[in-house]
C-alpha cells in the first residue's frame, strides 16, 4: 500500500509547479496552494521512502531508478529549507517541475518499489553523498536557469519585471555559487567513501564520468573565483554541468 | 448616534481649492477639540488632511450633525468657501465608513494603493477626538488598509519614475546598502532618483556635470563629490547605478568611452537609468554582458506594467474593504438592540439578587457561595440564547421588533415608568 504514495507525491508536486507556472502568466493569490503542494508532496515522499527503508534490506535506492526517487527527495529537501521564503518562493518554477519529473521517472523504472533488494552502508553512504551532491548541482543549476531568465528579463526591459519579483541576481548568483560549492564537496565525499570502502577494480564508466563531472564544477568554481567570471557566464557554466549529469551520467553509471 | 462626513478631494476639487482647507496635524487635533467642545452637536470628531484630501469625520446624537460637518468645513475655507461648496461631498452612516475604509486602503488615493495614506489616516485618527463611534470606525479602517496591504500586492510595485528605477536596482543588486550611485546631470529628474535610491540604503559617491559649481551644490546636499563629465570612466569603474538626466543635445556616455570600463567589469552587474530627453546614453552599451540599461520609455514602460497591476489588485482590495463595511454595519445594527440585551441582563440579575438575598442566614456561607454560582450559571445560560438571536435580529429589519417584544415580555422599564 505505501507504494501508492509515490501517486499523491506527484500529484502535490505537480501542482505546485503548476501553481508557479501559473503565478508566471499573471494569476496571483495562489502562493499558499503552491506552497502547501510542495510540503503535502514532501511529506508523502519522505513516507515513502521511509516506508522503503524499512522494508528494505539494507540501502533501498542503489538502482538508477531509485537514485532518482531520494535526488528528487533531496532536490525538493533543499528548496523546502531555504527556498520557501517570500522572495525566492519562484525558485519553485524550476524546482517542482523536475522534481515531479524525476519522481515520475523513478517510478516508471520501479524506483518507488518496496520490498527492493539492499545493499551494505558503505554503498549507501556513497550513494547517499554522491546523490546530495547532484541534488546540490540541481539546485544551482535552478538558480542559474533563474538568473539567465531573470537577467533576459531586465535586458528586454520586460515591463513585468516588477510585477513578478524574482530574486535578485547577485541572489541568484550567490546562491548559485554556493550551492556548487555545497554539490562539490559533498561529491568530493562521496567519491572519497567509494575509493576507501568499496571495491574498486580500476577506472570503469561510472567512475569516469563522477570524477568528470568533479572537474567540470571544480573548473567552474576556479574561474569565479580566479577570473571573475560571475552572473550570465558563470549561469551558463552552471547549466552546461547539469547538461553534462542529466545526459551522461544515466548512461554509464545506472546502465547496469 | 449618528456618523457624518464633509470633505472635499482631488477628485473633484483642484489643488487651489484644496490648499484652502489644508491643515496640518496640529491644527487639525485642535480644530477636532474645538469641534467637540463648542457645546454643539458633536461629540466626537477627526480630522483627516492629506495632499489629497480634507475631511471632517463627526460623531453626534443630533440629526443635525451632517450640517454642523458641512458648516466647519466652510468655516475652514474661509473666504474660499463659495468655490468650495460645489466640490465637496457629504456622506453619512455606513457611507461614510465605508469612503473612510476605501480610503484607508488606499483605493480613494490618486495612485492606488499608495502607502502614506494609512499612517496619515492613523496619525488623524490618534490627534482627533473620537469617542465610541469614531473610535470604532478608525479602527476598522485602519485594520481594511492593514489586509488590503497584507492580503493583495496592491502596494508592491513601485508608482513613479524614481521609485521604478531604484526597485530596478533591486532586482539587480541583493539589497542597496552601501551601493555606489554615479549621478551625471544635477538636475531635478536625477535628484529625485537619487534620493530614492539614498533612502534605500545606497551611497551617492559622484555627481558629475558640465559645470562643476552645480555639481557641487548637488553633492552637498546628497553627498558624495563633484566632477566634470570628463572624469565619467573613471567614476564608472567602481559604480553600481548610474543615473543619468543631463540637458545636452547629444549622447554623454558613448560606447567607445565606456565599453572597455564595462567590458572590464567582467559581467559584474551595473544599472544605467537614462531619465534625459535626448538620450544622454549610448544604447548600445546595453548589450554588454552585465549592464542593464533603462531609458524613459523602458521605465515607462515598467511603471504602467505595474500601475495596471496596481489596478488589477484594486479589485481584491474592494472586496476587503466591503467585508470589513458589512462587519461595521452589523456592529452598528446591534448598537440598537443593546440597551434591551442590557436590560434583560440587568432584570435578570436583579431578580436573582432579590431570591439570593431572602436566603441570607438560612444558609452557611459555603453552601451559600455553591447556590450564588449556581444561579449565575443558569441565569447565563438561559440567557445566552436570546440575547445571540437578538443581535443576529439586529442585523435584520427586524431588530427593533425584537428588541420591543424582549421589553414587552419582560417587562422591561415598566418600573420605571410606574
Amino acid at each position: 500500500m505505501a507504494e501508492l504514495l509515490v501517486w499523491p507525491t506527484v500529484i502535490a508536486y505537480g501542482e505546485a509547479a503548476l501553481v508557479y507556472a501559473g503565478e508566471l502568466r499573471g494569476h496571483r493569490g495562489y502562493d499558499r496552494l503552491g506552497i502547501w503542494g510542495v510540503r503535502v508532496g514532501w511529506l508523502a515522499q519522505t513516507a515513502l521512502l521511509l516506508a522503503q527503508a524499512r522494508s528494505a534490506d539494507g540501502f533501498p535506492w542503489g538502482t538508477w531508478a531509485g537514485a532518482l526517487n531520494l535526488l528528487s527527495w533531496l532536490v525538493v529537501t533543499g528548496y523546502l529549507v531555504w527556498g520557501c521564503r517570500p522572495r525566492y518562493r519562484l525558485v519553485g518554477l524550476a524546482v517542482m517541475p523536475l522534481a515531479a519529473c524525476l519522481v515520475v521517472l523513478a517510478w516508471a523504472g520501479g524506483g518507488t518499489a518496496l520490498d527492493t533488494r539492499g545493499d551494505g552502508w558503505a554503498l549507501a553512504v556513497h550513494a547517499g553523498l554522491m546523490l546530495a551532491g547532484l541534488a546540490s548541482f540541481t539546485v544551482a543549476a535552478a538558480m542559474a536557469g533563474l538568473y539567465v531568465f531573470e537577467d533576459r528579463r531586465l535586458k528586454r526591459h520586460d515591463a513585468s519585471v516588477l510585477r513578478l519579483r524574482l530574486p535578485s541576481l547577485e541572489a541568484l548568483d550567490r546562491l548559485a555559487a554556493r550551492a556548487t560549492l555545497a554539490g562539490l564537496l559533498l561529491l568530493s565525499a562521496g567519491i572519497a567513501v567509494g575509493l576507501l570502502w568499496l571495491d574498486v577494480n580500476g577506472l570503469d564508466a561510472a567512475m569516469t564520468v563522477a570524477l568528470l563531472i568533479w572537474v567540470v564544477y571544480a573548473l567552474a568554481l576556479l574561474v569565479r573565483w580566479e577570473a571573475g567570471v560571475r552572473g550570465r557566464r558563470f549561469a551558463r557554466l552552471l547549466l552546461a554541468g547539469v547538461l553534462l549529469v542529466v545526459a551522461v551520467l544515466p548512461l554509464t553509471h545506472f546502465a547496469a | 448616534m449618528r456618523l457624518a462626513l464633509a470633505g472635499v478631494s482631488h477628485h473633484r476639487a483642484p489643488l487651489e481649492v484644496r490648499e484652502r482647507v489644508a491643515v496640518d496635524l496640529d491644527a487639525a487635533r485642535s480644530l477636532a477639540r474645538t469641534l467637540t467642545a463648542d457645546g454643539g452637536p458633536t461629540h466626537e470628531a477627526v480630522v483627516l488632511s492629506t495632499c489629497n484630501r480634507t475631511e471632517l469625520y463627526l460623531a453626534g446624537d443630533d440629526m443635525g450633525i451632517a450640517e454642523h460637518a458641512d458648516r466647519a468645513l466652510l468655516a475652514l475655507a474661509g473666504s474660499g468657501a463659495p468655490a468650495l461648496a460645489p466640490a465637496a461631498y457629504r456622506l453619512a452612516d455606513e457611507s461614510a465608513a465605508l469612503h473612510l475604509f476605501r480610503v484607508a486602503a488606499g483605493l480613494d488615493s490618486m495612485v492606488p494603493g499608495e502607502g502614506e495614506i494609512l499612517g496619515q489616516v492613523r496619525d488623524a485618527f490618534e490627534a482627533g477626538a473620537p469617542g465610541p463611534l469614531l473610535g470604532r470606525t478608525f479602527r476598522m479602517a485602519l485594520r481594511a488598509g492593514r489586509r488590503a496591504r497584507v492580503e493583495t500586492a496592491i502596494g508592491e510595485s513601485p508608482a513613479s519614475i524614481p521609485a521604478a528605477a531604484a526597485a530596478l536596482a533591486e532586482q539587480v543588486f541583493d539589497g542597496l546598502a552601501g551601493r555606489r550611485v554615479v549621478l551625471v546631470g544635477a538636475g531635478r529628474t536625477s535628484e529625485s532618483t537619487a534620493r530614492n535610491l539614498r533612502s534605500r540604503g545606497a551611497t551617492i559617491a559622484v555627481v558629475a556635470n558640465r559645470t562643476l559649481a552645480r555639481a557641487a551644490r548637488l553633492a552637498d546636499a546628497l553627498g558624495g563629490h563633484a566632477a566634470t563629465l570628463d572624469e565619467l570612466p573613471s567614476a564608472l569603474q567602481d559604480a553600481d547605478v548610474v543615473v543619468s538626466s543631463t540637458s545636452s543635445a547629444g549622447v554623454v556616455l558613448t560606447h567607445e568611452a565606456l565599453a572597455p570600463v564595462l567590458r572590464a567589469r567582467r559581467g559584474r552587474p551595473i544599472l544605467i537609468v537614462d531619465l534625459a530627453v535626448p538620450r544622454d546614453v549610448d544604447p548600445v552599451l546595453g548589450q554588454i554582458d552585465g549592464c542593464f540599461l533603462y531609458d524613459l520609455d523602458a521605465l515607462e514602460g515598467v511603471v504602467a506594467a505595474t500601475l495596471e497591476g496596481r489596478r488589477s489588485e484594486a479589485v481584491h482590495a474592494e472586496r476587503i474593504v466591503s467585508e470589513e463595511a458589512e462587519r461595521f454595519r452589523v456592529w452598528r445594527a446591534s448598537l440598537a438592540v443593546v440597551p434591551a440585551i442590557a436590560s434583560l441582563r440587568a432584570r435578570a440579575e436583579e431578580i436573582r439578587s432579590a431570591e439570593l438575598a431572602r436566603l441570607e442566614g438560612r444558609l452557611p456561607d459555603d453552601e451559600r457561595d455553591v447556590v450564588d454560582t449556581l444561579t449565575a450559571q443558569i441565569v447565563n445560560k438561559l440567557l445566552h440564547l436570546p440575547t445571540v438571536r437578538l443581535k443576529e435580529a439586529a442585523v435584520t429589519a427586524d431588530g427593533l421588533l425584537y428588541a420591543d417584544v424582549v421589553r414587552h415580555l419582560f417587562g422591561l422599564g415598566e418600573e420605571d415608568e410606574a
